[in-house]
């Protein structure tokens, strides 16, 4: 007989802790807090402002509940907001005075940072918690102009660029969340790819929440010069515990004429239990635009972590002629929920949207497709294609599509594609006949779901992602 | 190679096979000719694994008992069912999909797996023998097939699999003439002295091209009168209704 597998939460191997000594802000959201994070981060008074002033739109606010996944109420003052590697606050120069706990960690989530180990062409920026720890080719990076570092450090040494972008997709007042963030960010990447520049490396940022009752405000700001190019890729892991930690993140990115932005994302952070206890809230706001004629941005994302994912990673089409593209992945299975899709604004003439969808639910999980295409009347000659499939497996999970289209230009064209269809005994069985056992048919036929995705995803990331499609979803069959 | 004896079957307490029994010998060809929900189906989703079923009796292959195997273990060693209902698996390449069969297969027993050039090279040979148009191996696997294309799908991958036990459920159903006497073919090329055939169908027509050495006539889940190919004829001339 066929060894029965293993439990699928004893597979989530990113769930070690870190035993590091950490400095903290006092619990809670408050004034003081917001200050202590400034501080901590030496930032100059505006961007203290900046924070001040979300925090005061913030008291009008009221956290969104339009969304499927219903969670229990969050205690915004039962949270640490900051939480640092006490090596860390004082930032060494080198990556070789990191302290090897850090260094270690880094290596088990295979993401080594020493020069010798370092993965070839790609750079990587690691935040842990609230602190970016480490950003490697640099150097290399800095000799064609490109910027990468966290965004710490960007609003210390680069405050004109980032004054002039940040807040500038994602206003201040846009949504509880992304209000949120702005008040009490912590940490995150900032890249500037200058005029006619082609990034010589894939960008990479890698974040991990080590610490427990710690929430995670990841701020990412990516500017494409005219004429660049960049392809970014972010992955996220987190410890196994009992309680859920939120991860409220805005990144934004802003294309410039005939720029073009990739965007990758590989979540995986801890989804909870088999019986949905635990794991991280993903709720994050993603938005691009597209500012300039011709520019490009593309999202792609496999989600496969986290107890709730709510998110919609989008773009405003402001350039004529300009193109944005969403690809992804989501998959759910025990308890997991997931609330995504995107939103496909389009102002310019020209312009053009794709949705490639594909929902696997499995278990006891839900997800949901929520996408807006939006074309104004000044967007002539505008075409969106959206495709949206989910698959289920079993039938005790959820699938549900919530297309929202608005066309108000008549020249304008938009078409939308949707199928469900499920994994069922009689096809395992038919692929069983023929030799293979149940993970692999379910590795195959998921695979074969997702390929247009996959497809997507820089190639060094492609095979990792593919394997860790089939992880996410053992244990969902026989 | 096979042998069933005193096969009890049963689907929500509803009695499907009963008391059956039936040993085929290695080389041996046997066809079992039934009417409609006489349990032809059930025997070969039994035989290839599928859950779902409260079985009793006795089922050896080459003496191991079958129902202590998986459904891909029983295909490892050799069991082949081409389906009267072939499945379609969408987004699933056919040729990717006959490739990770036989490698799952070769891999089992410790024989090298092909590579791409080398199974491109089997399949592009066993399609042309069965005049399968080798531009649907490029779509996915029976997403928009015929039900014929469907048929002969399942040939092709028995022919590529060549395994020890076939078992044919109805393959002959809605093919024309000219797929017929094909499919015949693709079995008859691989009759060998090791090779065994259980060939179910409801009409003699297909035994005219496939010589069977035993025909069996099944009805209400057993069976009732077992002779040679003349048995299919006597059957077909009499209807099943006046066979009792
Ligand atoms: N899943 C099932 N649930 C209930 N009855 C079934 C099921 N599958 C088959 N049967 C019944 O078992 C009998 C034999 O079916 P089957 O083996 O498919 O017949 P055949 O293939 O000879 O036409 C029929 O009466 C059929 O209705
Ligand atoms: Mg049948």
């Amino acid at each position: 007989m066929r060894e029965k597998q293993i439990d699928k939460l004893k597979d989530y191997k990113y769930g070690f802790t870190t035993d590091i000594e950490n400095v903290r802000a006092p619990k809670g959201l408050n004034k003081e807090v917001i200050e202590f994070i400034s501080k901590a981060k030496k930032e100059p008074k505006w961007m203290l402002d900046w924070r001040m002033k979300a925090f005061e739109r913030l008291k009008n606010l009221k956290e969104p509940n339009w969304q499927k996944p219903k969670y229990p109420k969050i205690d915004y003052q039962d949270i640490y907001y900051y939480s640092a590697p006490k090596s860390a606050s004082e930032k060494p120069k080198t990556i070789d005075e990191l302290d090897p706990k850090l260094l270690e960690t880094y290596k088990k989530l295979g993401i080594p940072l020493q020069e010798q180990q370092r993965l070839n062409g790609i750079a990587v920026d690691a935040v842990f918690d609230s602190v970016s720890v480490a950003t490697t080719f640099k150097d290399k990076l800095n000799e064609v102009g490109v910027i990468f570092c966290s965004i710490s450090e960007a609003i210390q040494k680069h405050p004109e660029l980032v004054k002039k972008y940040i807040g500038s997709v994602i206003p201040l007042t846009d949504h509880y969340f992304a209000t949120l963030n702005s008040a009490v960010f912590t940490d995150g990447s900032f890249v500037y790819i200058p005029p006619g520049v082609r990034c010589p490396m894939e960008l990479s940022t890698y974040f991990r929440i080590n610490a427990s009752q710690t929430g995670q405000f990841e701020r990412t700001l990516i500017i494409a010069d005219k004429g660049s190019y960049v392809s970014y890729l972010e992955g996220c892991t987190a410890p196994m515990r009992d309680e859920n930690q939120l991860h409220a993140a805005n990144v934004e990115l802003v294309a410039l004429d005939d720029a073009e932005i990739k965007y990758s994302t590989v979540q995986n952070w801890y989804p909870g239990d088999e019986d949905g206890k635990g794991g991280i809230y993903n709720f994050v706001t993603k938005r691009g635009l597209c500012k300039g004629t011709n520019s490009k941005i593309s999202w792609t994302q496999v989600e496969t972590g986290s107890a709730i994912t709510w998110k919609y990673p989008s773009c405003i089409l402001q350039g004529d002629n300009s193109i944005g593209e969403f690809y992804s992945i989501a998959i759910t299975n025990n308890h997991q929920k997931a609330d995504t899709g995107t939103k496909m604004i389009h102002l310019g003439k020209n312009t053009k949207s794709k949705i490639i969808s594909k929902g696997i639910s499995a278990g006891f999980s839900d997800m949901t497709y929520r996408g807006l295409v939006d074309i104004s009347s000044k967007a002539k000659n505008s075409t969106n294609y959206t495709q949206c499939d989910s698959l289920l497996m079993g039938n005790k999970c959820g699938a549900h599509t919530v297309p929202y289209i608005k066309n108000k230009n008549p020249e304008s064209n938009i078409a939308h594609e949707a199928t469900t269809s499920k994994i069922s005994e009689e096809q395992l069985h038919y692929c069983q006949q023929r030799g293979l056992n149940p993970e692999e048919a379910v590795g195959l036929i998921v695979n074969g779901f997702c390929k247009e995705v996959l497809q997507q995803l820089p190639m060094e990331f492609a095979v990792e992602a593919q394997k860790l499609v089939g992880i996410s979803l053992e244990g969902s069959v026989g | 190679m096979l042998k069933i004896k005193n096969l009890k079957a049963d689907i929500d307490s509803k009695s499907i096979l009963n008391n059956f029994n039936l040993e085929i010998k290695p080389g041996e060809v046997h066809a079992i000719m039934g009417p409609n929900g006489s349990g032809k189906s059930t025997l070969s989703n039994i035989l290839s694994g599928k859950k779902g079923y409260k079985v009793s009796g006795e089922v050896l292959f080459e003496n191991k008992n079958l129902f202590e195997l998986e459904t891909e273990e029983r295909a490892h060693k050799g069991i082949f069912l081409a389906f009267q209902y072939p499945l379609e698996i969408p987004g699933v390449n056919t040729n990717i999909f006959l490739k990770t069969s036989l490698n799952a297969i070769r891999k089992a027993n410790g024989e090298k797996e092909l590579d791409a050039i080398e199974f491109l090279k089997l399949v592009k040979l066993k399609a042309k023998n069965l005049k399968f148009d080798e531009e649907k191996l490029n779509r996915q696997l029976n997403v928009g097939f015929s039900g014929g294309e469907k048929k002969k799908n399942e040939i092709l991958q028995m022919s590529i699999l060549n395994p020890k036990l076939s078992i044919l459920d109805e393959t002959d159903s809605g093919l024309d003439i000219d797929a017929l006497k094909t499919v015949a073919d693709g079995v008859n090329s691989l009759r060998k002295k090791d090779n065994s055939f259980l060939i179910i169908t409801h009409y003699q027509r297909l035994l005219d091209y496939i010589k069977p050495d035993y025909v069996h006539v099944l009805m209400n889940g057993k069976i009732i009168k077992s002779g040679g190919p003349e048995l299919a004829l006597e059957l077909e001339n009499k209807g099943y209704e006046n066979f009792n």
